[in-house]
């Protein structure tokens, strides 16, 4: 089944509260801080908190990421270590620049691998680029590491390190946000946006889901389970997408079945990069829990 | 590790516990606890306390606890936090922790 990552849910990482019942909102994947939402006197107890919890609560499956300090921090190294013990799925790096930020944290994370016990390679990574020197760097961090399961765009340092502000319609972020979906796609990992941080702002939040959904993302960092249900709904084939999926798939099985090249569907052909739509529609469809494949056929991402 | 200085961690936010921890000039370990859940979890709560502080090799303190629901693994990360603080260590072993 293909893992959706249509949200990754924001949780300051030293917030017991929000750290127990970070799960029960319905993320995609819930992502730990431990680097910008807690302060620097406060980076030992984040560090402790997320690890014990990994340790001891029950996510009922949820994916589960930690953001960790940069290496470049006084925090960084002692995050990888605690973290990589309690094995969430993914580790995220900050403030990615170079592949060799990816490399460097990668040769730590199987260090510590080893030496815990767990599997080399069993831990995931995502790195979030949020500048415009990693931005330039985007096709080569995105094939640093067979760990890498997707890259972010992080837009308020990016933005500042443009020289800009962020605005609704996003013109600013549009290079960028291109330029990571070219590194993701052509590493065939996932592509995740920015935060949205006006949490009241329903209808530009809605907006802008339209927008990165529409140039390609796969889903998008949230900071308030408010906004889950937004993307998850625009996210989620509709009836009608499914439908005519299902009928452009009949339609090509049918000439298949016939010899025949060509599809016809109410008088459009449709050729091969509208039947792997069609299939992508319903593979989507499928793992959001609003269809079933007949027969448990399952068509590839 | 020895207690050298008094040392806290954690708030008074639902679901946390705050947690001072003092050098103890006599012998042993005191344990002050107020909780809203005392009756139901004081001797449970205690007894993460102690088994928290044998890990960490504190055998002298008095920890005084204010406690807000927390769930165990969370007075046990915010008691982890504290000893550190009051040892004055920068750096934890979490090899021993596997």
């Amino acid at each position: 089944m293909l893992k959706l990552r249509r949200t990754m849910m924001y949780v300051p990482g030293n917030n017991p509260s929000m750290v127990k019942d970070a799960h029960i909102f319905g993320a995609d994947t819930v992502m730990f801080d431990l680097e910008d939402s807690v302060s620097l006197n406060e980076k030992d107890s984040a560090r402790f908190l997320i690890y014990n919890s990994l340790k001891n609560v029950d996510y009922e499956g949820t994916e589960i990421a930690v953001r960790i300090n940069g290496l470049d921090t006084p925090f960084g190294l002692q995050d990888l270590e605690a973290i990589v013990r309690a094995k969430p799925d993914i580790i995220r790096l900050p403030k990615t620049e170079t592949p060799q930020d990816i490399i460097d944290v990668e040769k730590i994370i199987a260090t510590i691998e080893e030496k815990a016990g767990i599997p080399v390679g069993t831990i995931k990574m995502m790195a979030a680029i949020e500048s415009a020197q990693g931005i330039l760097n985007a096709r080569e961090i995105a094939q640093a590491s067979s760990r890498l399961v997707g890259i972010a765009i992080g837009a308020e340092d990016f933005v500042t390190d443009m020289k800009t502000t962020r605005s609704l319609d996003g013109v600013e972020l549009l290079t960028a946000r291109s330029q990571l979906l070219f590194a993701a796609r052509a590493a065939g990992i996932y592509a995740l946006d920015t935060v949205f941080s006006d949490v009241d702002n329903e209808e530009g939040f809605a907006n802008e889901v339209k927008l990165i959904k529409q140039l390609g993302f796969d889903g998008k960092s949230v900071i308030n389970p408010r906004q889950i249900d937004v993307v998850h709904e625009i996210y989620t084939p509709t009836d009608k997408d499914i439908e005519k999926s299902i009928r452009i798939i009949k339609a090509s099985q049918e000439a298949f079945k016939k010899g025949s090249g060509v599809v016809s569907l109410d008088g459009k052909m449709v050729d091969k990069p509208i039947i792997e739509r069609a299939e992508r529609v319903l593979t989507l469809a499928a793992a959001a829990g609003v269809y079933v494949f007949e027969g448990g056929e399952e068509n590839g991402y | 590790m020895d207690i050298k200085k008094i040392a806290m961690a954690g708030t008074l936010e639902s679901s946390d516990v705050s947690i001072v921890i003092e050098p103890n000039s006599g012998e042993g370990i005191e344990i002050e606890l107020k909780s809203l859940v005392e009756k139901q979890f004081g001797e449970q709560i205690k007894e993460v306390v102690l088994r928290t502080l044998k890990e960490l090799k504190v055998e002298k303190a008095i920890v005084k606890l204010q406690d807000k629901g927390a769930l165990d693994c969370v007075i046990k990360a915010r008691l982890q936090t504290a000893v550190l603080r009051a040892a004055e260590e920068n750096t934890f072993n979490w090899g021993e922790e596997d």
